[in-house]
């Protein structure tokens, strides 16, 4: 099944429990009425913590500049020995 | 799988990577000293000599070793890795960028991790703990951040990093996964990922380190954000 049709077929899921709840009046249907925009907003509000959080944990690896420049170094060094061209570009 | 008879095919595409290709080389024999491999470079009609600085790696490491299969011109990322696999002589297949942001160090721990666990995929991601970015300001992360979020919540992925391009693949699942995709760039690396995912293939991720050096050459314009919305609209559809 393509993915936009999983998608699709959970978005009617989920409306189908939307509606039985309307009818089943078990909680009041002011509050039915409004349960899709607290769905959305709460998916909204879900997907800006995480990108949040990931902002904030975002890995960084400032010391991995350092050891490519060594390792630059040491590659530089054995291939000129060997007679590969390595001058700057 | 018997380790002893397992090859690898690293492919490298390239294109005015004169001097960053004989540092790879040299890296790439650096790391995998016990390991049977072949670098096949696919360059795409490189002004800069970089074919010239390959024949001289040819004469140090042996032809058997770096495979030159030029094209004509400057033909894309995905025809690149099929050109290269035509090649590929590996039962397994890594590829991996030219310009340095792929260290080759993390060569051992793909081989380690496909080993232990036996999957068909390896994927190297730089979002995760003993992962990371280095280069990267604050808008790209965030444009980043952003982009994975909405991937995860519309593809269900499976992997950390979609656009990831360091991956350790079995011969015959490149060769599978590569056939059904269409797209170009790095929209292209997430087809390939998804669709892998989608056919049930065993996929695994290492953490890897990513150093941009391509300062302020910044490839995320809104042109480039469009792009990518249609990728996953794209991929939304079509996987």
């Amino acid at each position: 099944m393509k993915h936009v049709l999983k998608l699709f077929s959970l978005l009617v899921v989920i409306s189908a429990l939307w509606i039985g709840l309307l009818q089943a009046s078990i909680i009041p249907r002011t509050h039915t009425w409004l349960l899709p925009i607290y769905f959305i907003v709460s998916l909204g509000c879900y997907g800006l913590l995480m990108v949040g959080v990931g902002l904030m944990r975002f890995p960084t690896c400032p010391q991995e500049a350092l050891l490519l420049q060594k390792d630059i170094a040491e590659a530089k060094d054995f291939l000129k020995k060997k007679g590969v061209d390595v001058g700057s570009d | 799988m018997d380790a002893a008879k397992n090859k690898y095919s690293i492919i490298v595409p390239t294109y005015n990577e004169r001097l960053n290709i004989a540092l790879i080389v040299y890296l790439i024999f650096k790391h995998l000293r016990d390991v049977d491999f072949e670098i096949i470079v696919v360059d795409d009609g490189s002004p800069d000599g970089t074919r010239e600085v390959l024949k001289q790696l040819q004469d140090l490491y042996g032809e058997d070793r770096i495979l030159l299969r030029p094209r004509a011109k400057k033909l894309g990322l995905g025809t690149a890795y099929v050109h290269g696999l035509k090649h590929a002589s590996g039962n397994f297949v890594v590829i991996m960028d030219a310009d340095l942001s792929h260290h080759p160090k993390y060569l051992p721990s793909f081989i380690k991790k496909q080993m232990e666990t036996g999957a068909s995929i390896v994927t190297g991601t730089r979002y995760v703990t003993g992962g990371g970015v280095h280069g990267w300001n604050l808008m790209r992360k965030l444009t980043s951040r952003g982009a994975n979020v909405l991937a995860q919540t519309l593809l269900w992925p499976c992997v950390s990093d979609l656009t990831g391009s360091f991956r350790l693949y079995k011969k015959s699942v490149l060769e599978d996964v590569i056939s059904s995709c269409v797209s170009k760039g790095y929209v292209f690396q997430m087809e390939m990922i998804v669709r892998a995912s989608r056919k049930g293939y065993h996929i695994e991720e290492v953490p890897i380190t990513f150093v941009d050096r391509v300062f302020g050459s910044s490839k995320l314009g809104g042109s480039e954000i469009v792009e990518y919305l249609k990728g996953l609209i794209y991929l939304m559809i079509t996987t």
